[in-house]
């Protein structure tokens, strides 16, 4: 057989166009981000064409711009205090919460805990504009007595947006462990408590490490319940900063804003990365974990 | 997932026979299950249950009270009324009276691009999940690494790289300029429906094709065989065999893209700024940040919410199924 109904018929044939379609794929989702990323290197001002390596956008004094560059410009500097604190706090305060939540929603039954599990499941599929707004108009008609538009109000909308994802990995991960392990340890005379705190917690490290990355990440590059809940300039993050500005001004400091971002994301992921390798020894699945979490 | 077997599923039937024993079982927890205060399991999902009660569902209803109250008259706020039996509809009839009008473009258009960016997500998702699943052999690993990249990257920060290569003097124009006869000095960024969709799908394909290649790595390769073994060309085999053991995992790939897409404004924000291509999350946006159109916003958010309730239901549905399954 040859000729092109013959290449069409065989069956052993090698799936080229799958193989190229796919490689197509990769290089058009990755390529656009590395450019981005060089072009935050450049020596000019256009953000569209790069004409030579400099630091100028991220730490010097580039000419004939106000805004100036990531590091030295006052307005951005608070920007990334503000992305790294709102950060850590959430990420602090959510994945407590949502971990309990979840070995609570995993063995608590009944109407209640169906109603909770509801409500949970829909915090996770509400898009986020509809959480953002809401709590926009929360804070600002209903509970502004008690809190103000700004960093409290942000940490709180990040909350209620991020819980739900530790619930979703600690959930996959508790599926696969079972009961046995508890009920072993209560069998052998541990109280309840302890069979949680002792034999099931560190089963669950590497789903509770991949949670603190998620939520890490996820605030660093949220700009949506972030934007609406910022109280003022004072309390925008860097994502908020670049949503703001960048379709007006494309200038390559924005890059260098976002490759600090991405560089932020992919450091945090390694210390997490680090800590379980330190603490949850003879644990497997952490990147399994990790990108159960991003379904 | 609720699709492939589990092995929990088998062990229904002994779980329920532990958790009867458990309820006739002494204080201490004997030899036969254990037995856990009624407050205990409880305890832990409170926090978390309060805090979603304060922060997800009273907000919700305070969109409800705005979406069915009333402007104040001096300051232009919206003075939400909280009392159902006092609720005015005249905010639900203008912004439904729009739809129907004057902004029905805008809807439609909404439903042209989220339907044609769910279309081309599935064709790409589909070829990519189907190709490293089938033949990624021992590059799986590499494969993955390449497409969970994508989520590390912030959105923001993808739709800025494309901002920089389709401004005039960008790289996109520059390749096109090799083209002989393709105007190569086109402004993509001044709203053109095409670069939206393209954003569009950009920005939410690597979230459906984990899904998918998770699923269609597990279909077993025997199907297949057999399927080839009767006779079928591959061809066949993936239109009779595959593509229909596939068909849930394609709508709930779906389902997660067009929710967010549905609420989506920042795509088109950014790489268009144009009403020529405004959807329905910008209408919403954009009342939020007009003074005096806050009941509008509101109303916005109800209406986002019905066009979402199917694919949220759906939604809800399979992963509860797929929880009942697995426990």
């Amino acid at each position: 057989m040859s000729g092109p109904r013959g290449w069409y018929r065989n069956p052993w044939r090698k799936p080229r166009v799958l193989q190229v379609a796919t490689w197509g794929y990769l290089a058009w989702s990755i390529l656009p981000v590395v450019i981005a990323i060089v072009i935050s290197f450049n020596s000019g001002r256009s953000s569209a064409t790069f004409q030579g390596f400099s630091l100028q956008w991220w730490n010097g004094a580039p000419q004939g711009d106000a805004q100036g560059s990531l590091f030295k410009s006052p307005d951005l500097h608070a920007a990334i205090i503000q992305t790294i604190r709102l950060s850590i706090i959430v990420m602090l305060i959510a994945v407590p919460l949502g971990v309990a939540f979840a070995i609570g929603l995993d063995r608590w039954r009944g109407r209640v805990a169906k109603t909770a599990n509801f409500t949970m499941l829909a915090s996770f599929v509400v898009p986020e504009i509809i959480i953002g707004v809401a709590l926009f108009y929360t804070f600002t008609y209903t509970l502004n007595a008690a809190v103000k538009l700004g960093t409290t109000a942000q940490i709180i909308g990040l909350i209620a947006f991020q819980v739900s994802y530790p619930v979703i990995v600690v959930r996959a991960r508790l599926l696969s462990i079972g009961k046995e392990y508890e009920e072993a340890a209560m069998d052998l005379g541990a109280p309840p408590r302890a069979a949680i705190r002792r034999v099931l917690l560190p089963m669950l490290y590497p789903a509770i490490f991949a949670s603190f990355a998620l939520v890490f990440a996820d605030v660093v590059d949220d700009f949506v319940t972030v934007r609406y809940l910022s109280g003022g300039s004072s309390t925008e993050t860097l994502s908020v900063k670049i949503y703001g500005a960048v379709r007006a001004t494309p200038i390559p400091v924005y890059n260098a804003a976002a490759s600090f971002m991405l560089f932020t994301t992919v450091v945090a992921i390694a210390v997490v990365y680090v800590l379980y390798k330190r603490f949850g020894r003879g644990q497997e699945g952490s990147a399994a974990d990790f990108a159960a979490g991003q379904l | 997932m609720r699709f492939g077997t589990r092995p929990g599923a088998s062990s229904r039937v002994a779980d329920t026979a532990t958790r009867a024993s458990r309820r006739r079982g002494n204080k201490r927890g004997g030899g036969e299950g254990v037995w856990y205060p009624r407050w205990f399991w409880p305890s832990f999902a409170t926090p978390a249950s309060l805090y979603l009660l304060v922060f997800f569902v009273l907000p919700l209803y305070v969109i409800v009270s705005i979406a069915f109250g009333t402007v104040d008259a001096t300051f232009q706020s919206p003075r939400p009324i909280y009392q159902p039996w006092f609720w005015t509809s005249q905010y639900l009839t203008k912004v439904t009276r729009d739809a129907v009008g004057y902004q029905r473009g805008v809807y439609i258009r909404t439903f042209i691009y989220v339907f044609i960016a769910s279309v081309l997500c599935v064709l790409i998702a589909y070829t990519v999940a189907y190709y490293v699943s089938r033949f990624g052999g021992k590059r799986k690993g590499l494969f993955l690494t390449l497409l969970i990249a994508p989520f590390f990257v912030s959105y923001l920060m993808r739709m800025l790289a494309w901002i920089n290569l389709l401004q005039i003097e960008g790289y996109v124009n520059k390749i096109l300029g090799w083209i002989p006869f393709v105007p190569h000095k086109v402004n993509w960024l001044g709203g053109y429906p095409w670069t939206v969709v393209l954003g569009l799908v950009y920005g939410y394909v690597p979230y459906m094709i984990l899904p998918l290649y998770g699923f269609l790595d597990r279909i077993q390769q025997s199907l297949l065989e057999a399927g080839r073994d009767l006779g079928a060309s591959p061809a066949r085999t993936f239109m009779r065999v595959t593509l229909p053991l596939s068909r849930q995992a394609i709508l709930a790939g779906i389902v997660i893209v067009t929710l967010p897409m549905f609420g989506d404004y920042y795509t088109n924000n950014l790489l268009s700024n144009s009403p020529k291509t405004q959807m329905v999350g910008n209408l919403l946006d954009n009342a939020v940040n007009n003074t005096g159109q806050g009941p509008l916003a509101a109303v916005l958010v109800l209406i986002i919410m019905i066009i979402l309730l199917v694919p949220m239901a759906y939604y809800l549905r399979s992963t509860s199924n797929e929880l009942k399954v697995s426990t």
